[in-house]
């Protein structure tokens, strides 16, 4: 039996050569005569441009180049819209550079391009920009106001969309039921914060008339489709590629972003390659931002906690731009229904300009805002009814036979919100398990009776994964028998060269270390997305196993007349095709591969080897028979779902309160996780951790305080604390494999899951640590000094 | 006056000779030039990376005469004729990786690898100090590195392996 790759915990391909320092990111490119750009960005958050003047940045030695609106010519357009929708009906994109008004604080208003980017740095402090500022809207709050200052003065009340949803009927079970609790629901700005920033390096041949770019992105394909029709280049003339990128988490899936414009535009302007590197700093007030919503959530349930309806009504802040159309906000309304059988819900929301970063989806993408606010409801019920907070759950979760189940509300690729199998029962058996749940309110009384406070929390969740449109792969086998597989979809770091290799090893019978893969490079392959929306290993990995399967087939049928066998006799094991029951009758798939290309020059030891079989003897037809199609054992194919695959996991964790300080620790921390079928576990359970983590960061320590002239006032790792190793506790994962009937792989999404629970569960764990003085977690993110303040109020409450 | 000043500093050079992973190399640079930027720019080792230029994120972590420091808060020229270890030196010219590496490798301990090399740089200056050091020793040494990836369990693991691995008695 040959080696089964697929399901298998192997090492990563990538690793040796990004231990030894020789990974290629995008500042690690070097080109002749290259040069470096630097941005001028809005000090205000609101202000009119009434002059710039950027004479003696000009004069200074070294300065090349001074971009400001008025020299981009036709190239000043506001970015294209991605994601249109009917409820939209204010959109607004940015403009390469702010022409006469900024918006934000960071808004790109100049582009220097110098010989250094020290000099580019010197050069942006001599540009004299003379600003008017206006009034600001910072938060969700002015925005609202009858009397608030407009971001955009043509978009009346601030308002970018608004949209209603409804499933069954709410209002009359609202009408009859029981017992109705109604809570107000916060959830504060974060931002993904990849280590690596962003970045790009532009190139213009001028012989080949030709484009090339390197950047730090999650979609290549999409920004060489834009570049050639900004420029008006034939799109086969334009290459983007993502080298090595250091994590995207959402923030790279948007485009354009301003510099990936006016970096080529400066490049072509003077014929020499032009490299832009953000700082941090420009990270932390240019690139987008995320999760600012305010939920009014009311539910309805009865005597047995059975949760009967929901009406949920929120503000999502979009910041001063909507590049990304409303995707955010309509996953928060679709996720919200989560594992739970709701058959009357309510949904509207509306999307409020503010003059902040703009917001497009961070890891989660609207979903830990979800789940806050339905884990909040189940907590709510619980606390209402005095029942166990794990019952009230179990009651309510959709059963095993009940899938697929509709929740009836239209996704964000447009199609149904659709469950496609799942088992949310399972994975909370084996959280209780993980976390002792069954005797943990001993262990919480014997630690409560010594003066210390621990609670338990629980958050379940069901994750819309593997969304359309398609992705595309090309599998070729290559004279020596290795295997080039490439795709459309990029890596930032999930191991796609790994995970990809094992799907296309399975069909081919060969060792993982002979499968190269290779993505984002849009000249290795031009049709697909990107990476987002924790799709890549489903739709992309589903893409890859059918090109593969369709050169498995191939080389069985090329195989098959070389040794006059039937094709179904033909196997593929260890690098060789050979006839089953007789492995003497065998060649490598190196061999096979240059059979299938009938050349009269053949090089190598394959095909001198070959030659010498005489296996060859002469035939009447066209060397290329027309049943082969195209020559050598190489095949594309394509793989678009009728739907998105629906993921699924419960974490929990206990954690203890210090009252004193408001600090909180975590004593133990487990996720169980069903992602379908696993294509190496050990990097699906990295990327949990890695979501835990940053779901921590969300629900203790990460949150980006403007003040009121909209100031970002912790624009730095010193004040915008990203979780360590000493803040981060062990994490223990375990899984549930329900597999997706959607795909041939059986797979679902993995890449964002982590993340999405943790806010939930530390509030519902707070709840529990400190039931004695009635705290109750109603906003996101926390920190200490909150966490001391709630505890206080409820203290001078309780007294 | 001062704004002659000013660019006078801001164009002044310097002589710049630091021994990078056993080899010589002297260089005229800008005097206000990162040694991030010089070791990635002037000397090509861009296995040094840049993660925040404010000294909290740890990926610019280098060895200074054995000790981790950051290299994006020196100057070039402060490192003149001092010895520095990069990741690229780690595991020399020889095909092996380095212990420390070869457990990342095992341990999963890395994902999209940008903030690896410093982590390695400080793990390494930690093993050195301390070759046997407990799950919340490792987790404080490593407080100075930021990971947005992994989440720090599988480098944690890693690090336990790598000091097994490292440790005099276990290696004879």
């Amino acid at each position: 039996m040959a080696t089964r790759w697929f399901g298998a915990p192997v090492q990563r391909l990538e690793d040796p050569r990004l231990l030894r320092g020789k990974g290629t990111y995008v500042d690690d490119i070097e080109l002749p005569q290259l040069l470096h750009a630097a941005l001028l960005r809005s000090p205000h958050a609101h202000a009119k441009i009434a002059n710039i003047d950027a004479s003696a940045a000009m004069a200074l030695p070294g300065v090349y180049l001074v971009l400001t609106a008025v020299d981009l010519g036709e190239v000043l357009e506001p970015s294209p819209l991605l994601v249109p929708h009917a409820a939209l009906e204010q959109p607004r994109t940015q403009l390469p550079l702010a022409l006469d008004e900024v918006r934000y604080v960071g808004e790109a208003v100049a582009m220097v391009v110098a010989e250094s980017r020290y000099l580019a740095e010197d050069a942006l402090d001599l540009i004299d920009v003379d600003y008017e500022p206006l009034p600001v809207v910072h938060s969700l709050d002015v925005a609202t106001r009858e009397d608030a200052p407009l971001v955009h003065a043509d978009v009346p009340g601030n308002v970018a969309a608004h949209l209603v949803q409804q499933v069954g009927d709410p209002d009359a079970i609202f009408a009859s039921a029981p017992h109705v609790l109604r809570e107000s629901l916060l959830i504060d700005r974060g931002a993904a914060m990849p280590m690596e920033c962003r970045g790009i390096v532009a190139q213009w041949d001028a012989l080949e008339e030709k484009l090339t770019c390197w950047i730090s992105t999650q979609a290549p394909i999409p920004i060489r489709n834009g570049l050639a029709a900004i420029f008006h280049l034939p799109e086969h003339k334009v290459r983007v590629v993502a080298p090595d990128v250091g994590g995207g988490f959402g923030t790279k899936i948007m485009m354009f972003y301003p510099e990936e414009i006016l970096t080529p535009f400066a490049a072509r302007l003077l014929g020499r390659p032009v490299k832009w590197i953000e700082d941090r700093r420009e990270h932390f007030i240019s690139a987008n931002q995320e999760r600012s919503q305010e939920h009014e959530v009311e539910y309805a349930f009865d005597e047995q906690g059975t949760l009967l309806a929901v009406r949920d009504r929120f503000l999502h802040d979009a910041g001063a731009y909507t590049p990304y159309g409303i995707i955010v906000p309509i996953i928060t309304a679709c996720t919200l229904p989560g594992p739970y059988r709701l058959r009357h819900y309510a949904s509207e929301f509306t999307v409020l300009y503010t003059n902040k970063v703009p917001v497009s989806p961070y890891r989660g993408a609207g979903r830990p805002h979800a789940v806050f606010v339905m884990e909040r409801v189940m907590d709510g019920i619980a606390r209402e009814l005095q029942l166990d907070r794990l019952e009230v759950r179990e009651r309510n979760f959709i059963a095993p036979d009940e899938f697929p189940w509709d929740v009836g509300l239209v996704y964000q690729d447009g199609g149904p919100t659709k469950y496609d199998s799942g088992n949310y029962q399972a994975g909370l058996e084996k959280l209780k398990a993980l976390l002792d749940y069954e005797h943990f309110h001993e262990q919480q009384a014997s630690a409560r009776a010594q003066g210390r406070y621990l609670g338990i929390g629980i958050g379940c969740y069901v994750e819309g994964t593997g969304i359309g449109p398609y992705e595309g792969a090309l599998v070729s086998v290559e004279s020596d028998g290795r295997v080039h597989a490439t795709t459309g979809v990029t890596s930032q770091g999930q191991a796609h060269a790994t995970t990809l290799a094992q799907i296309v090893a399975e069909q081919l019978g060969v060792a993982i270390q002979d499968v190269m893969v290779t993505t984002g490079d849009t000249h290795a392959f031009s049709w697909g997305v990107g990476t987002y929306a924790s799709r890549s290993a489903t739709v992309a990995g589903s893409a890859m196993h059918l090109a593969a399967r369709k050169v498995r087939e191939k080389a069985q049928q090329v195989a098959a007349e070389l040794f006059e066998a039937a094709p179904e006799d033909i196997e593929l094991a260890v690098g060789k095709v050979f006839v089953r029951d007789a492995p003497h009758r065998a060649l490598t798939l190196g061999q096979v591969a240059i059979s299938a290309n009938p050349l009269r020059y053949a090089y190598g030891e394959n095909a001198r080897k070959l030659m010498g079989m005489k296996l060859a003897g002469p035939r009447p037809g066209p060397a290329l028979p027309e049943e082969r199609g195209a020559p050598g054992l190489e095949a594309s194919a394509y793989y678009s779902p009728p739907h998105g695959s629906f993921a699924s996991g419960v974490h929990g964790a206990i954690i203890e309160v210090d009252l004193t300080t408001g600090q909180v620790s975590f004593l133990k921390y487990a996720a169980v996780h069903d992602c379908g079928r696993l294509i190496n576990p050990t990097i699906v359970e990295g990327q949990v951790h890695g979501g835990v983590a940053q779901g921590i960061g969300g629900a203790f320590y990460e949150r980006l305080v403007y003040d009121e002239t909209g100031q970002l006032s912790n624009a730095s790792f010193m004040d915008y604390l990203l979780p360590t190793a000493a803040e981060v506790p062990p994490i223990v994962v375990d899984h549930v494999e329900t597999p997706s009937p959607l795909n041939p792989l059986g797979v679902k999404g993995a890449g964002e899951a982590g993340v999405i629970p943790v806010a939930a569960l530390f509030a519902s764990a707070i709840d529990d640590a400190l039931a004695p003085f009635g705290v109750r977690i109603r906003e996101m993110p926390l920190h200490p000094c909150r966490l001391y303040e709630l505890l206080q109020e409820a203290r001078s409450q309780g007294k | 006056m001062h704004d002659q000043e000013e660019t006078l500093a801001f164009t002044e050079e310097c002589e710049v000779a630091v021994t990078v992973n056993g080899q010589r190399y002297e260089r005229r640079v800008p005097v206000r030039m990162l040694l991030s930027d010089f070791l990635r720019h002037e000397l090509r080792l861009t296995g040094t990376h840049v993660g925040c230029e404010h000294g909290v994120c740890g990926c610019c972590t280098v060895l200074l005469n054995g000790e981790a420091v950051r290299s994006c808060l020196m100057f070039a020229v402060q490192a003149n004729n001092l010895f520095l270890t990069t990741i690229e030196g780690m595991a020399g010219t020889q095909s092996e990786l380095h212990p420390i590496q070869q457990a990342f490798m095992e341990k999963h301990g890395l994902q999209c690898g940008f903030c690896t090399p410093g982590v390695i740089m400080s793990v390494h200056s930690l093993l050195h100090e301390n070759p046997d050091p407990t799950d919340e020793e490792i987790r404080e040494g490593l407080s100075g590195n930021i990971c947005r990836c992994t989440g720090y369990q599988n480098i944690v693991e890693a690090v336990k392996l790598a000091a097994e691995r490292l440790r005099p008695e276990e290696v004879e």
